[in-house]
């Protein structure tokens, strides 16, 4: 503001004369946008409008609803907390004391499949107020160490978990580090059920995430140990649990891919789950769940889609009624200038 | 503080005074960087940004990448600096040219080339034609024997006439001392005395007024060469430091025309004030959500967070730990003011003042001259104006003068039928030697200050200061009254073909406190002594002598005032050569003192002017612009207030006030009326208008009051609390006869009531008024371009209808459009306001359990644009091509980049787009996100619409419907076919497409009865245009 007034009178004082044919030659070409005459579409909201908008998206939302919240329905879903069950009654009162004990951990569970499951079954794991998604923790890990073998020493944002005393750790940070290391095993009629552990994780992770070159090296080797280990000859890209469970989770309760059961479920089949409980969610009282579901089109067991959209579809078609009601018994004249406040009072304001 | 000038002694000079050079420059190379980032960082949002910039360098912090902060904060800075070193660089190249520029100086009796910076105060200055003139100059010499030169000031007041300027009367002396007044800004006043040194003359003192200088940057012409001394040079050691002392500028040009600049005020418009105030706001807030979370944090993690065994959180913290967590929250929350809030309004203001600057509707179609938008930072105030204070000359009225009926000797020339100077009448009289009409006639030609130029072919033209004077000279000559030439003071004047010789000897000049004006001439041939005077009714009458009717004139001047023109009373005397030398010695004593020059001057004229004879009255028409009526109704119509401030006389001013929509003729109109001599009067007056106000705000009456100046001040100064009542009340005023000063003080008085005023006016006496108001608009018209310059718009047209329907139709367009932009500005706050409705379904319906973080991220910053396109999708008034574009394109472009991004290997994002759109639950969840976001907005916008409709609503249904609001001023004049199409944005057609649907339910509806003569009476108003119609528009509520 202070800057064009300075100079433009600058310019005055030096050729004021000249000013008017020069105002002439800026004269823009002409065009409808320097003209603000592009052709415009103003629309307002008048009663049609409006009403006839909701009442479509009550038509559209009302059918989807209902579809998603069936094929919510069609999706059978087993879940078994486990956590507390595992621990025998006796050690109750200290639980961290007996994750962190050497005693056997192994647990029998039974679970009884309440509807026909078609393959693939998918095996999850969840946990339950952990935080994947805390800044430390989501931040410790390298991503260039993951991917190349030349990178071994990148482990700068791996803090506290980057180096040992034998050099650096491959694959190094917290995340790597606390990986999940419960272990399940399924028999159905004494009949072992085989989880297959291919191809759970991101084919793009497999392919460009996690080099096929590198291998874990001094890897749980601390003086503090984690979680699982690994296979110290496989190569990081064929790790698929680690790929699973580095791709950190959002909110505090999720689930992680375990594997898949690659055959039927009859309805009234009793499977037993030999269960290895070794991960500690006891020091932050975390939950911990196996989770046997199918899947729909719209992804798994999850009936707030159709209910939300059914409810939005009522509410839609409700509002759409009370607006034709309102719009029936007190019309109102659009633009109708006794409205404006100047017109009302004359004293305006 | 008086200074002194020794003339051609540059030794003198130097210690005190120093030179000419001149810099307008604001920075040097050295300070521009650390005095451009100071002035800069000098707002608080700028030093909010750098805050949060320098925070987020620290890395154990920053949630994001410190680049998204530091780019735009670096743009604009850059942009802001370059903008301000190319104007500084302007300038500089401005000033080295001026500077550099070459003056011939006499030192010595040698003539001498030198630079222009190298003036001396004191210096005498040699100067051919056409050279501009370097300094402010005291004329010494010209190449006219009788010491007169002729210059253009066009520069310095924007008046195009050439103005004469003589050598002080005994003046060829080339020592001698100057004693004048420190630097001012009054271009028209140098009231300075000249005292030669011996052998000249002993220490007698010459007055020097403001027609011996030549000042900075006229040009000189029609004068082979003249020659002064240097008073006052650009920049000026003493003067430096009086201004740093107090505390304007370290600049210290002080030439008349550079303390004519000034520094205007910055202007702060309602959206600025708004956004500073909310940035303070949503600061405090911040502090405030910063503080709590922070602890919160703090707290989690010393309890809860220690316990997650995977995080590993050291035992031992270094000293700052207990801040990370505040300050990661402070940076989260920074973008509750987004960085482009500033960029994007910056913008976006600049691009209106060019749509104004190229709007086509807004060239005036005679000069060419097109709008110009000087202040780029206020356009969108425009929108919202309240109060309109008008000047009437030139800016409702052409100012194009036309001489239209007398009155003489008690008998009326011209009537309905045609002019005075078609009237047969007079032509009758004026060949007939009729004693009066001659006497009339004289003083029409003599008693101005006009200059016959006579052109090559022999015709001549008038070049004159006021339009008044020349269409008096123009009409005299049209009556064979032809006043030839001007010769120093000797006037040539041809009545039928007999020469008349008169010599001038005193001017007793014009100003707005004398109103009136008088000429001392003498006869050459009998050697008497006339007074000529003419001037306003109220300002001449009185001065009669005694015996003589003024009752005929005074009716005259009522009838012409009645048909809205202006009248001027011509009056004479005869002096003796007595009295008139006895008073010849007081007016030079007068005009030879420092101060208070310009009362003295007129106190001394007061005693010349008394007993005169009145001669006539003539009555001059000030036609009315094109199409202001319809443009002041259509205003009027959509709530804005209109006050007409002129110099004019009262009755004149209604006239014109009456003709051009600005208050309504009786029954439906109340003109009240404050006046009175006395402070009780005026009191008493003012308290039965406002009760009148009162009681009438609730009827559908349109109240306007009218005030004159000398009322004007006594209101002002003693019931001041009463005026702002009453100007609030009143929807129309009409100011009479107020000065400069005093139609600023209007102006402040509204914005004290926190109202957006718009100035509008042409002539210099704007010029405060302009400066003073939110919004001031020129109009460089007749009265030269000093409004122009001093306004924020200036625009060159003159006509009326475009120039007031641009004016609305660009507020219009600038407040419609601004909207949409300013939505998406400020969109953040809005999704603020939906981000619950975001992360709660993302959070529910696609992210449930299975969720990744990546993934999850992504979906609900989709969430984000998909919902942010359609809610400014809805608050946006008018879609053309651009904000499909930008509507649609932003929604595109999310897309087309976040593809771009996952296809690299490298980035974090890898395939998450291209697996999200894969998914049908993330369709479904955008849907959903969609249709729950917008339902409620949607709902209570149609509500809040309908029912509960804010002026702009209603204007937009008004103008999509084709409703009257807006149309009013469009419909009217048939004639002006040309413009029509030009308002198409503006304008909508007859009320056609009113949806038949509306009608039978109206009639239907209780409360319809009471409304429902409305639409049908409001429709025949625009079929039959009856003035009457429009109490109905009024009634119908």
């Amino acid at each position: 503001m202070n800057s064009g007034t300075p100079s433009s009178s600058a310019a005055g004082a030096g050729s004021a004369d000249s000013t008017a044919p020069r105002r002439n030659s800026k004269r823009p070409k002409y065009s409808r946008f320097t003209q603000q005459e592009l052709p415009a579409c103003k629309p307002i909201l008048t009663p049609k409008w409006v009403i006839g908008t909701f009442l479509l998206v009550s038509v559209i939302f009302i059918p989807i609803g209902v579809v998603s919240l069936f094929a919510s329905r069609d999706v059978v879903e087993i879940v078994d907390r486990y956590e507390t069950d595992c621990i025998p009654e006796a050690l109750r009162n200290d639980k961290v004391g007996f994750i962190q004990s050497d005693r056997s951990k192994t647990c029998q569970r039974t679970l009884r499949v309440p509807k026909n499951m078609k393959q693939p079954i998918y095996v999850y794991y969840q946990l339950d107020n952990f935080y994947q998604n805390h800044r430390r923790y989501v931040k410790s890990r390298s991503d260039q160490q993951l991917r190349n073998n030349g990178s071994l020493q990148d482990t700068g944002p791996c803090k506290p978990e980057d180096n040992t005393a034998g050099g650096p750790i491959v694959p190094c940070g917290l995340i790597a580090w606390s990986l999940f290391n419960d272990t399940y095993g399924f028999t159905r009629n004494n009949q072992q059920l085989n989880v297959s552990k291919r191809d759970i994780s991101w084919k793009s992770d497999r392919e460009h995430k996690f080099g096929k070159n590198v291998f874990p090296r001094n890897f749980q080797n601390g003086t503090l140990r984690g979680g699982a280990t690994l296979k110290p000859n496989v190569s990081l890209s064929e790790q698929e649990d680690l790929i699973v469970w580095m791709r950190t989770a959002a909110l505090p309760t999720f689930r992680k891919l375990y594997g898949k059961i690659e055959v039927d479920l009859q309805r009234d089949d009793f499977i037993n789950v030999t269960l290895e409980n070794n991960y500690n969610t006891y020091s932050f009282s975390g939950k911990k769940k196996l989770v046997l579901s199918t899947t729909s089109w719209l992804g798994g067991k999850n009936d707030f889609v159709g209910i939300a959209y059914l409810t939005v579809g009522g509410l839609c078609f409700f509002l759409a009624l009370v607006f034709l009601l309102i719009y029936l018994i007190k019309p109102r004249q659009l633009g109708d200038p006794s409205y404006l406040s100047w017109n009302r009072n004359p004293s305006g304001h | 503080m008086k200074r002194y000038v020794y003339i051609n002694d540059e030794n003198l000079a130097k210690d005190i005074y120093c030179d000419n050079r001149i810099s307008n420059r604001k920075y040097t190379i050295w300070n521009f960087l650390p005095k451009n980032l100071w002035e800069q960082f000098s707002r608080f949002m700028n030093q909010y940004f750098l805050l949060i910039a320098c925070l987020q360098l620290w890395s154990l912090i920053t949630p994001v990448n410190p680049a998204s902060t530091w780019g735009p904060l670096i743009f604009i800075f850059a942009v802001s600096a370059s903008k301000e070193a190319w104007d500084d660089y302007n300038r500089y190249l401005l000033d080295k040219k001026a500077n550099e520029k070459e003056v011939w100086i006499v030192r010595q009796g040698i003539r001498k080339l030198i630079q222009a910076q190298d003036i001396c105060i004191g210096n005498i200055v040699w100067l051919r034609e056409n050279d501009e003139v370097p300094c402010d100059l005291v004329l010494l010499g010209t190449a006219d024997p009788q010491g007169f030169c002729y210059v253009e000031t066009a520069a310095l007041d924007g008046e195009t006439d050439l103005k004469t300027r003589s050598i002080p009367s005994a003046c060829m002396g080339i020592d001698g001392v100057i004693e004048c007044p420190s630097p001012d800004k009054d271009i028209r006043r140098f009231d300075a005395n000249m005292r030669l040194f011996p052998p000249f003359l002993d220490n007698d003192v010459f007055p020097l007024t403001i027609k011996n200088t030549l000042l900075q940057s006229c040009y000189l012409r029609n004068t082979e060469w003249a020659c002064g001394v240097a008073v006052y040079t650009v920049e000026d050691f003493y003067h430096v430091c009086v201004e740093m002392i107090r505390g304007i500028c370290g600049i210290g040009n002080q030439t008349k025309l550079g303390m004519c600049r000034g520094i205007p005020e910055p202007k702060l418009t309602a959206v600025d004030a708004m956004i500073d105030k909310l940035t303070g706001a949503i600061f405090v807030f911040q502090i405030v959500v910063v503080i709590v979370l922070g602890i919160a944090g703090n707290v989690w993690k010393d309890t809860e967070g220690r316990k997650l065994w995977y995080v590993r959180y050291p035992k031992e913290g270094p000293w700052y730990e207990l801040l990370v967590i505040p300050l990661r929250f402070e940076l989260l929350c920074s973008i509750m003011i987004p960085i482009s809030i500033k960029v994007s309004l910056d913008l976006v203001k600049s691009l209106y003042a060019k749509f104004i600057d190229w709007d086509d509707q807004m060239v005036d179609p005679e000069t060419g001259i097109r709008s110009n938008a000087t202040n780029t930072a206020i356009s969108e105030d425009l929108g919202q104006v309240e109060y309109i204070l008008t000047d009437k000359t030139g800016t409702l009225t052409e100012n194009k003068m036309i001489f239209k009926r007398c009155c003489i000797s008690g008998r009326f020339y011209g009537n309905e039928s045609g002019d005075a100077l078609t009237d047969a009448q007079l032509l009758n009289d004026v060949s007939t030697g009729s004693a009066d009409v001659i006497k009339f006639l004289k003083v029409m030609a003599i008693c101005n200050t006009v200059i016959p130029v006579r052109s090559k072919s022999g015709t001549i033209s008038y070049k004159a200061l006021s339009q008044d004077e020349e269409a008096l000279v123009c009409a005299a000559s049209r009556l064979r009254m032809i006043f030839e030439n001007k010769n120093g003071n000797i006037l040539d004047i041809k009545f039928n073909a007999s020469p008349l010789r008169y010599e001038v000897l005193d001017t007793l000049e014009f100003t707005s406190d004398r109103k009136r004006m008088s000429v001392v001439v003498r006869d050459c041939q009998s050697g008497e002594i006339f007074l000529l005077s003419k001037g306003a009714d109220e300002t001449i009458l009185p001065l009669t002598y005694t015996g003589q009717q003024v009752r005929t004139f005074a009716e005259a001047v009522e009838q012409y005032a009645q048909m809205g023109l202006r009248t001027l009373c011509l009056a004479w005397r005869k002096l003796d050569e007595g009295e008139y030398q006895e008073w010849a010695s007081m007016f030079k004593e007068a005009n030879s003192t420092l101060v208070d020059r310009e009362w003295r001057v007129a106190e001394v004229c007061q005693r010349l002017e008394h007993d005169l004879e009145i001669l006539g009255v003539a009555a001059i028409e000030d036609r009315l612009q094109e199409g202001v009526p319809e443009t002041i109704e259509t205003l009027r119509k959509a709530g804005i207030n209109f006050w007409m401030l002129t110099g004019d006389k009262m009755n004149t001013a209604i006239q014109i006030a009456l003709s051009c929509n600005f208050v309504s003729p009786e029954p439906k109109g109340q003109l009240l009326i404050i006046d009175g001599k006395t402070e009780d009067e005026v009191c008493r007056s003012l308290e039965r208008v406002l009760l009148t106000t009162r009681i009438t705000e609730s009827e559908p009456k349109d109240v306007a009051f009218v005030v004159d100046g000398w009322a004007l001040e006594i209101a002002l100064k003693h019931y001041r609390k009463a005026f702002t009542e009453l100007a609030i009340l009143s929807r129309t005023a009409i100011c009479c006869r107020v000065t400069p000063s005093q139609k600023a003080q209007l102006v402040e008085l509204l914005k004290l009531c926190d109202y957006r005023t718009l100035a509008i006016g042409d002539g210099g006496n704007d010029v405060r008024m302009i400066q003073q108001a939110d919004i001031g608009v020129g109009i460089s018209g007749r009265e030269g371009l000093q409004a122009a310059r001093a306004a924020d718009y200036s625009i060159g047209s003159v006509s009326g209808t475009s120039l007031f329907n641009s004016v609305s139709l660009m507020a219009y367009n600038v407040f419609y459009t601004s909207v949409p932009v300013l939505v998406s500005v400020l969109d953040k706050d809005l999704s603020e306001r939906t981000a619950i409705v975001v992360f709660v379904i993302t959070i529910h319906s696609y992210a449930f359990e299975k969720s990744e973080m990546e993934e999850v991220a992504m979906v609900a910053l989709s969430g984000c644009i998909w919902l942010q396109a359609f809610v400014v999708a809805l608050e946006t008034n008018s879609f053309t091509i651009l904000q499909h574009l930008a509507i649609w394109g932003n929604l595109l472009g999310f897309y087309v980049i976040n593809w771009i991004v996952s296809a690299i290997p490298a980035s974090g994002m890898y395939t998450i787009m291209f697996r999200l759109c894969k998914q049908p639950s993330y369709w479904v969840t955008m849907i959903l996100i969609v249709a729950t976001g917008m339902g409620p907005v949607l709902a209570l916008k149609y509500l809040r619409y309908t029912y509960r409709s804010s002026k702009i609503n209603i204007l937009q249904q008004a103008e999509r419907l084709g409703g009257p609001i807006l149309s009013l001023g469009i419909i009217e004049p048939q004639s002006r076919s040309p413009l029509d199409k030009d308002l198409a944005p503006l304008s909508i057609t007859q009320p056609k497409n009113r949806t038949s649907v509306y009608e039978p339910l109206l009639s239907e509806s209780p409360s319809a009865t009471r409304r429902s003569i409305g639409p049908a009476q409001r429709f025949d108003y625009f079929q039959s245009q009856s003035p009457l119609a429009s109490t109905y528009t009024r009634k119908d509520n």
